[in-house]
């Protein structure tokens, strides 16, 4: 069995509207319906935009949102059901590393009070002294110097408050840690540093996470299970290895061609899918299949019929009707305005790999793709590159 | 000749009684017609800092600068602030990284673009309002008539995002600064922004001064790029030379540093160790060796200069420079 | 690489980036205070505030002559508008009977700083109870909570919707005409300002991420409120009770002035001094003027400290 698993989770928002009674008018359908599986001692991985409802799963797991519909079972408990009183003692089994890290911390406790607080709250430990004991040792544990204890969040670099965070998760020993953007606000060369600790902290100590991130290359990185959301919906999910060497989805193939690669030679060289338009609003989200209106190879039938999520294959699942036909080729991306397809150039062997002949609808801007000469290629590449890391990404969600 | 050259361009904050800050500490680069140059660097760095001393937006109290910019021929530090909003949005524009706070949120799309087009292009009515449609069209907006009379909160963010770039391209300017400019964005939409500042630049020959975090962005985008650290240019290159052999142990730790897509999982990453915070003063050394596994003695003996270890055009503030290329990242 | 080397080229690193670190650490209000120090605007307005305490401990003593006695009656003839200014004798002068205006203003500072204070701990004490049963309602009260607080904030809105002085000059109506009917009045003003204030400084920190951290580790609500909530929540409070002490003096000296203050004789106070003074403001402006002046600096004191404390503890100038 698995340590945590979803089942249909929906987390709707009623809109209000009024001036003397608020009356409502809508919903906005941050979550829904939502099903994944958590296997213990492993990371899951969930991916998306803003306003895909990442950060809402998260804290549905948590029940700091309450849920619409369905179930989140913890090892055999579902959260989404128990009654408040329980619920706060058993939140201690689920943890959670928010993104930004000084916003998170309490800025008129010190670090041993922040820490010592959660375990007091549950009983962890029988006095202060011995609560302070292991506070030590996670705090060595986690890298931050032994006399962190009466220093003050405001004292700490933003690497140091981030394995602060991660130190108030773990003094509860809890079954599963929900990490939202746990490294965007940081910076480059910090995100390592946590990337890095989060993974031996796993190895050491058996951790489960639950990462949720914008960052696709992060993410990748330390997922053995990938679930790739679009407004609200898993669209996509796989080991993480399948996912990157077959994205199945279009969504996921858009996704992952624009992520920017730090190296020139593969930046020129590999497919892109450029999607136009914008994210529709959760609020009113579309019909069908929720991605068709920005899909290149929409059919009729997406607009009308929503697909499931389907296995494609070795636990590879796909919501899309077209899995088959567009691995197979049989599809060719429709493009028009809304889209852009720029295959990758065959001749790069390092580069991602060509993703089967689909035709660019731009044929101009396909012929004046470069090629690994220098001084053309840097005139004429078409790359789309973002910056993803330390993009308030999750902060926007929360509203 | 270049459009832009900045020697040794110093910006101190000071007053209220706190120690002096010095936030760019002699920085130098150039900028020529048609091209791009990346200014990256983490935060601190100091590169929001040029970019801002470049287009005289820091306050006149408690900054004190230093060095040139030379933006053909004139030096943008000494101009007076009346020449100098004559120069802003004519000869150079700026796209900031927030595209909400940069827009004024009660004054329509069109006002805002038509003000510019009024002010240094002396278009009026009509006139103004068809070039306006016909800016937000270049950028890709759609329906460009009916978004002139919309607000900003009513566009998303990466048509903000488009709308401001099409407000800092009205007049043709020669010099396009960038800063962070998709940071705020999705990804998918960070991807389309980008493609259009490319494009941009590849059709009206102007050029862009790229400031950015994202090394990411830098290879898909820039022809130069310029490594600042503690307010210092530490490594300048060709964007393929600095990809393929980064010399200095930041730009080679920062490489280090990022998760790859394409590269194999389970794969360790490079961090640098320590913060920002870790730092000595320029005056007496590498402002880097306390995070560097490579520091020697004399980089600890007053400021590194800029020489090329590697190759011509290739400089880096290093005594000990990664010249293998087969070392790992550390 | 020989050992000595290696160290050699350690201890210089060392040497290079020593800092000065503490090992107990700086909490914020220690943050605060160092930077209210080296305020200027800060320090001038504890040493106004600082005179005027001390003013009011020992004014009753070092004044020259009693409050109330009229030695000089005889020299000053107010029907006729023969006053008596400043001279040797009597530094601020007389007053229109014949009282000595220095003396009355030394014994008056201990009147106008216990009017402040109170009434500003009426409105504070009274507002904060509202404010944190309605801001933790609403933060953390789930569906009910928000009704409740929903019903606090109509009251206060009600209380706010009226008029300062109309509302002053009721309840003193009730009261009737003395200085605990002044002070209660003003501080009744108050109440809802400070409730509101800290309801808004709780509602938005309780959005914050470390309540939502305190929440997922599983603390108890009220002990969120309590050492997560509000102590993050107090700071404009703070700065609004420095600045609501100034308008507290002033308010007072206007109800004193509308005759509503303490008829006492022998208990001057500032405000009812100048009511007093105002009368003869035509024949002797400068009867007016000691009091007024006396009111304008010491509001100006609590101000400039208030002002300085609200920069001291903004969040956005740490650094």
């Amino acid at each position: 069995m698995s340590l945590l698993e979803l089942d249909g989770v929906k987390v709707h928002f009623p809109v209000k509207k009024g001036i003397l009674f608020d009356r409502t008018i809508g919903h906005v359908y941050a979550v829904d319906g939502i099903s994944l599986k958590v296997e213990a001692g492993q990371t899951y991985g969930l991916v998306g935009e803003s306003g895909c409802g990442k950060t809402t799963l998260g804290r549905a797991v948590l029940r700091l949102v309450d849920v619409t519909d369905g179930s989140v079972v913890l090892d055999g408990t579902d959260v989404a059901k128990l009654p408040e009183k329980e619920l706060r003692s058993f939140r201690r089994r689920l943890q959670m590393v928010f993104q930004d890290p000084l916003g998170s911390l309490n800025p008129r406790q010190n670090i041993e009070s922040i820490l010592s607080e959660g375990m007091a709250a549950h009983g962890i430990g029988a006095n202060q002294e011995e609560r302070r004991e292991k506070i030590r040792e996670i705090l060595a544990k986690v890298g931050l110097p032994a006399n962190s204890l009466s220093r003050y969040p405001h004292e700490f670099s933003g690497g140091q408050r981030q394995r602060i965070g991660i130190a108030r998760a773990l003094v509860l020993e809890p079954d599963l840690i929900i990490c939202d953007e746990p490294v965007s606000a940081l910076d480059v060369s910090i995100q390592a540093q946590v990337i890095n600790l989060l993974e031996e902290l796993q190895e050491s100590m058996g951790l489960t996470y639950l990462v949720i991130a914008h960052d696709l290359a992060v993410v990748r990185h330390i997922s053995d299970v990938i679930g790739v959301m679009y407004l609200g919906a898993l669209v996509e999910e796989a080991p993480s290895d399948a996912l990157y060497e077959e994205p199945l989805h279009p969504y996921t193939r858009a996704l992952m061609s624009a992520v920017p690669v730090p190296d020139p030679e593969v930046e020129e060289r590999r497919e892109r899918i450029l999607l136009t338009g914008d994210l529709p609003s959760p609020a009113n989200p579309p019909a069908g299949c929720r991605f068709h209106t920005r899909c290149p190879w929409a059919q009729p039938k997406c607009s009308q019929e929503r697909p499931e999520l389907t296995d494609a294959g070795g636990g590879h699942k796909v919501a899309c009707h077209f899995t088959r036909e567009i691995r197979a080729g049989e599809l060719a991306p429709a493009g028009g305005p809304d889209a852009v397809v720029i295959p990758a150039q065959p001749e790069a062997p390092e580069a991602e790999k060509a993703e089967g002949p689909e035709k660019a609808p731009k044929p101009e801007k396909a012929e004046e793709a470069p090629k690994a000469e220098e001084a053309s290629g840097e005139s004429s590449e078409d790359s789309p590159a973002d910056s993803s890391e330390g993009s308030p990404e999750g902060s926007s969600e929360k509203e | 000749m270049a459009l832009l050259t900045v020697d040794e361009l110093t910006v101190t904050f000071g007053g209220r009684g706190r120690k002096d800050v010095r936030a760019v500490n002699g920085v130098s680069f150039s900028v020529d017609q048609g091209q791009v140059v990346g200014l990256v660097g983490e935060s601190g760095c100091g590169k929001s800092v040029t970019s801002l001393a470049l287009m005289g937006l820091l306050p006149a109290k408690g900054v004190t600068l230093g060095g040139r910019a030379d933006l053909d021929g004139t030096d943008l530090l000494k101009l007076s602030p009346s020449k100098m909003r004559d120069l802003r949005g004519r000869d150079m524009a700026m796209i900031f990284q927030d595209p909400l706070s940069s827009l004024n949120p009660v004054v329509p799309i069109g006002v805002q673009v038509t003000e510019i087009l009024q002010r240094h292009r002396g278009l009026k009515g009509e006139a103004a309002r068809k070039e306006a449609a016909h800016l937000l069209d270049r950028v890709g907006i759609p329906d460009p008539a009916r978004r002139l009379k919309e607000y900003p909160h009513q566009l998303s963010g990466g048509m903000r995002q488009r709308a401001l770039i099409a407000m800092a391209v009205a007049c043709a300017p020669r010099l396009l600064i960038a800063d962070e400019p998709t940071t705020a964005l999705d990804v998918t939409i960070q991807a389309q922004i980008l493609e259009l500042l490319k494009e941009l630049v590849d059709q009206e020959g102007t050029a862009l001064l790229m400031i950015t975090h994202d090394l990411g962005v830098v290879a898909g985008l820039c022809d130069q790029v310029n490594v600042l650290y503690a307010g210092k240019v530490v490594e300048s290159a060709g964007r393929r030379e600095l990809f393929a052999h980064p010399t200095h142990p930041y730009t080679h730790g920062l490489l280090g540093s990022i998760p790859r897509l394409d590269a194999p999982r389970g794969e360790p990453l490079h961090p640098i160790r320590g913060s920002i915070n870790d730092q000595i003063a320029w005056a007496d050394g590498c402002a880097f060796a306390p995070r560097c596994d490579r520091y020697e003695m004399e980089c600890l003996t007053g400021t590194p200069e800029l020489t090329e270890p590697r190759a011509a055009g290739h400089r880096a503030r290093c005594a000990n420079p990664v010249l293998a290329t087969t070392e790992v990242p550390a | 690489m020989s050992i000595v080397t290696t160290a050699s080229k350690i201890d210089r690193l060392a040497q290079l980036t020593a800092r000065t670190e503490t090992a107990s650490g700086t909490s914020l209000w220690r943050e605060a205070m160092r930077r209210m120090r080296s305020s200027k605007m800060a320090i001038i307005g504890a040493v106004i505030i600082a005179g005027f305490v001390l003013l009011a401990i020992v004014g009753p003593w070092v004044a020259p002559y009693g409050p109330a006695e009229q030695t000089w009656r005889g020299e000053v003839f107010s029907n006729r508008g023969e006053f008596v200014g400043a001279r040797a004798e009597n530094w601020f002068g007389l007053d229109h009977l014949g009282r000595d205006m220095f003396s009355r203003m030394l014994v008056g500072a201990r009147q106008t700083l216990l009017v402040g204070v109170v009434s500003m701990l009426i409105g504070l004490l009274i507002g904060a109870v509202v404010g944190i049963v309605s801001g933790a309602a609403a933060t953390l009260g789930g569906k009910a909570g928000r009704r409740i607080d929903d019903a606090i904030m109509r009251v206060t809105d009600i209380l706010l919707a009226l008029p300062s002085l109309l509302l002053a000059v009721s309840v003193a109506a009730v009261l009737g005409q003395s200085l605990t009917t002044v002070m209660i009045a003003v501080g009744v003003v108050q109440i809802p300002v400070f409730a509101r204030l800290l309801r808004g400084s709780m509602l938005a920190q309780g959005n914050s991420d470390y309540v939502l951290a305190a929440r997922s580790l599983g603390i108890r609500k009220r002990r969120i409120v309590l050492t997560q909530i509000l102590p993050n929540s107090l700071s404009p409070v703070i700065v609004q009770a420095t600045l609501s002490l100034a308008t507290a003096i002033i308010e007072a000296a206007a109800l004193s002035y509308l005759g509503l203050g303490n008829p006492d004789p022998a208990v001057p106070e500032w405000g009812v001094m100048l009511s007093a003074a105002q009368r003869f403001f035509d024949n002797e402006p400068m009867m007016s003027m000691y009091p007024a002046v006396g009111i304008i600096i010491t509001a100006l004191g609590f101000t400039l400290l208030g002002e300085a404390m609200r920069e001291a503890l903004d969040p956005k100038l740490r650094g």
